[in-house]
């Protein structure tokens, strides 16, 4: 299985490890600050979010192999129109949700 | 061993809950009886539930909606009795009943008679107009329809068994949760819709590839008739905005089945999150079920007025922007949660300026109407009149967008009339007018007019009558859902109300006469050209009616838009190819009805806590699943000869038809038309 797509312009099993091992690191990092509560909550909480977006591209990158060369248009045209979307609905929520917060907190 | 299941499940409790799970327990066994007395059954099985031809899979969501709508419109009709006579009294519905009853008919209407119509149109149509012989995943897309249809019988088999949500159809926490609704009802909401939103997302995914990769060659985007235009938006906004709901319904379940704290009181739960994400699908939800209308009514208007679409472009760029702000005005639902003025501002706006691309395409159709040869068949009206009635309903929207006045009519009968008269004559009527387009096409022959009209008639003043009452009862202060009130005042609308819903049921009974008067004189009406409306101008009238299982024996090029009415100018529209080729279409499949069925027993058994049941059937589900992917052989061949011998039986009919003197030779420019001649 492995040696058919290991020709120069397929994945390779590098990459795919390489993935891996980002993957995990970003992981790691999250639990861990949790686990330990080195950090404020604030700054905590700032961290598990860049991790997770970091994990996202590196998903894009190493597993679904996307890269803005060699993919075809639309298929990046999909991937932004989604992210567009995603920043609308997770960017919308937490807008709506914190503004909320704050009026029950005054 | 049977969970919560025990005998007082059955609805003993009244009268008219008897008689609902009676009239479902005995409409059941009708159609089985009929269906043994005539040996069908196999026939049944064969032809239709394990087909994964797209005309069928369409035909039967359509089927599944019809008998769902009557369903629905049951429920409405016993609201309105009810309000009619509840003044000061308890009406002749328990309290708890009636609650029932408006959660299962917003329920019913949305997910099991609009979704699946609405699917089921676009399974008919766009592997046609886009020139495919079917859709992306033939199989995917029979797993989408025994899904729905799984949904569909849980909410069924709630009348009988149990009791349905009495938390209305956006079931909001606190009151859908476990302590305020300890019952089965709200389990047996969330399990329906958790199945059918698989199916949906489904369904979505499908169009979208189906329309992006199995156009004919030379349909660029910018040639796609503009029904596919809809149907891609709105597939788009169906992948997009049904995993918000599957997760908030999932939550929302996790909620109530594991004591877990996401939209509770306790422990950092916040329900304000549940409307957030219920609504974030919500309105998108609006416009999944609105664009495909608008599509219709596009298609409709210019094929049946003989003329181009006015203003194509701009009617595709209003679909593609009203596509994304559907995502950016999910909180103008919930204005009165307490947001700050800035955040209601926004949303306000942002709902507001939805008007904008709306007004472009009712213009759009306005113009193509204008000067047309207007053939005036039930479908344009339905158009017309979905046009005047869908500007009012537009109207009443734009002005709830504005903050302080939603303040004031947050749910009272204002916000019902409103959406109601979005929904009905947008979605409904744009649907009833492209199941009259397209019956001849998926079935052969066209349908009653005379009883098209009266239906038309029928559904129109009854909607007037019907909601309109219902505006001037927001303005004087009546809240939605009142089972029953002490204001003497109220009274006459509400009858009014009722009166209205006795009109609409006039219509049903119009459309159910139609139908069957245009089945008992199917051969009269018989469509042997395949271009019903003579002037058809996208793919599907290219192919006879109704199309073979291969849809185009020889897959069309296109070199313009309105491709067909192109190739009909030319000459060329129904020229026999040299010769035909193999065709390979995908076989039948007992798959998608089993998976349809597991699924009806896994949310069954997990609405009951049945859990040895619901480890059964979800294992059941994945064998299912991982056996039919070593199914390496899912095709089969239909021979050239066999192709030519269905092609030409296809030109034979059409050569009969044009030696009757009908509207089709008449026409000049079918004159110049090369038919082909009749067969010795």
């Amino acid at each position: 299985m492995m040696e058919a797509k290991t020709s120069h312009d397929g994945p390779s099993l590098g990459r795919y490890l390489t993935g891996f091992v980002l993957a995990a690191v970003l992981t790691v990092i999250p639990f861990g600050l949790v686990a330990t509560g080195t950090l404020s909550r604030d700054t905590t909480l700032i961290v598990i979010a860049i991790a997770a977006l970091l994990q996202v591209l590196v998903h894009l990158r190493y597993f679904l192999d996307l890269n803005l060369s060699t993919t075809p248009r639309e298929n990046i045209l999909a991937i932004a129109f989604a992210a567009v979307l995603i920043f609308i609905m997770v960017g919308g929520s937490l807008w709506i949700m914190l503004d909320l917060n704050d009026r029950m907190a005054i | 061993m049977l969970g919560k299941l025990t005998i007082d499940a059955l609805p003993f409790y009244s009268w008219v809950a008897m008689g609902g799970a009676g009239v479902t327990v005995g409409g059941a066994l009708l159609v089985m009886a009929v269906i043994t007395y005539f040996g069908k059954w196999r026939y049944l099985w064969t032809e239709w539930l394990t087909s994964l031809d797209h005309k069928r899979i369409g035909i039967m969501y359509i089927v599944l909606a019809l008998v769902m709508l009557v369903r629905g419109f049951v429920d409405a009709i016993m609201m309105r009795a009810q309000q009619a006579v509840a003044l000061n009294s308890e009406g002749y519905l328990p309290p708890d009943h009636f609650d029932q009853i408006f959660s299962s008919h917003g329920t019913i209407m949305i997910f099991f008679m609009a979704m699946p119509f609405m699917t089921g149109l676009l399974n008919i149509a766009v592997p046609l107009q886009i020139g495919a012989r079917d859709v992306a995943f033939p199989f995917l897309n029979s797993v989408s329809l025994w899904m729905t249809a799984g949904g569909a019988a849980l909410v069924m088999i709630s009348l009988v068994i149990g009791k349905f949500s009495t938390a209305g159809w956006t079931g909001y926490p606190p009151y859908s949760g476990i302590e305020y609704s300890p019952d089965v009802g709200v389990d047996y909401w969330i399990c329906a819709l958790l199945i059918s939103g698989v199916g949906s997302t489904l369904a979505g995914i499908n169009f979208v590839v189906t329309i992006i990769k199995r156009r004919a060659p030379g349909m660029t985007l910018m040639r796609m008739p503009l029904f596919t235009w809809t149907a891609l938006i709105s597939s788009l906004l169906m992948v997009f905005a049904f995993p918000a709901l599957t997760v908030a319904c999932a939550l929302l379940g996790l909620d109530r089945f594991f004591g877990m704290h996401f939209f509770t009181n306790e422990d950092g739960g916040n329900l304000m999150n549940y409307i957030n994400l219920f609504w974030i699908w919500g309105h998108p939800e609006v416009y999944i079920l609105i664009l495909p209308a608008f599509g219709i009514f596009s298609e409709v208007v210019s094929t049946l007025s003989a003329k181009r679409l006015y203003g194509y472009r701009s009617l595709v760029y209003a679909t593609i922007a009203i596509g994304l702000l559907s995502f950016c005005v999910w909180l103008h639902h919930f204005f009165t949660m307490g947001s700050s003025a800035n955040v209601n501002a926004v949303f306000g706006i942002a709902t507001m300026v939805i008007a904008v691309p709306t007004g472009v395409k009712i213009f759009d159709w306005l113009l193509t109407l204008f000067r047309g040869r207007i053939r005036f068949h039930p479908s344009i009206y339905w158009t017309i009149g979905f046009i005047v009635t869908f500007v009012i309903g537009g109207m009443s929207g734009v002005l709830l967008a504005m903050p302080p006045v939603d303040y004031l009519f947050h749910n009272s009968t204002f916000l019902v009339a409103h959406f109601h008269n979005a929904i009905i004559p947008g979605v409904l009527f744009g649907y009833l007018a492209g199941f009259g387009l397209w019956f001849p096409k998926a079935m052969g022959f066209k349908l009653n007019e005379r009883w098209g009209f009266r239906a038309f008639w029928c559904w129109l003043i009854g909607f007037y009558l019907a909601f309109m009452p219902l505006y001037v009862l927001g303005f004087h202060g009546m809240a939605r859902r009142m089972e029953t009130y002490n204001v003497a005042e109220w009274q006459p609308y509400l009858v009014v109300a009722a009166l209205g819903a006795v009109v609409i049921l006039c219509g049903v009974v119009c459309q159910v006469i139609q139908m069957t008067l245009s089945i008992r004189h199917w051969r009269e009406e018989r469509d042997l050209t395949g271009d019903p409306w003579v002037h058809g101008r996208s793919l599907e009238w290219m192919t006879s009616s109704p199309p073979p299982p291969y849809n185009f024996a020889v897959i069309p090029t296109v070199k313009s838009r309105d491709a067909f009415h192109e190739m009909k100018r030319h000459g060329t529209a129904y020229r026999r190819p040299a010769r035909y080729e193999d065709i390979y279409m995908p076989k039948n499949s007992a798959v998608g009805p089993l998976l349809g069925g597991l699924a009806f027993l896994l949310g069954f058994a997990a609405v009951w806590h049945i859990w040895w049941l619901v480890a059964v059937s979800a294992l059941a589900i994945l064998a299912t699943v991982v056996i039919r992917c070593f199914d390496d052989d899912p095709d089969y061949c239909i021979t050239a000869a066999e192709v030519e011998a269905i092609e030409n039986r296809r030109f034979e009919a059409m050569a009969l038809a044009d030696t009757e003197p009908e509207e089709a030779a008449r026409h000049p420019a079918f004159a110049a038309q090369m038919l082909p001649a009749r067969a010795t």
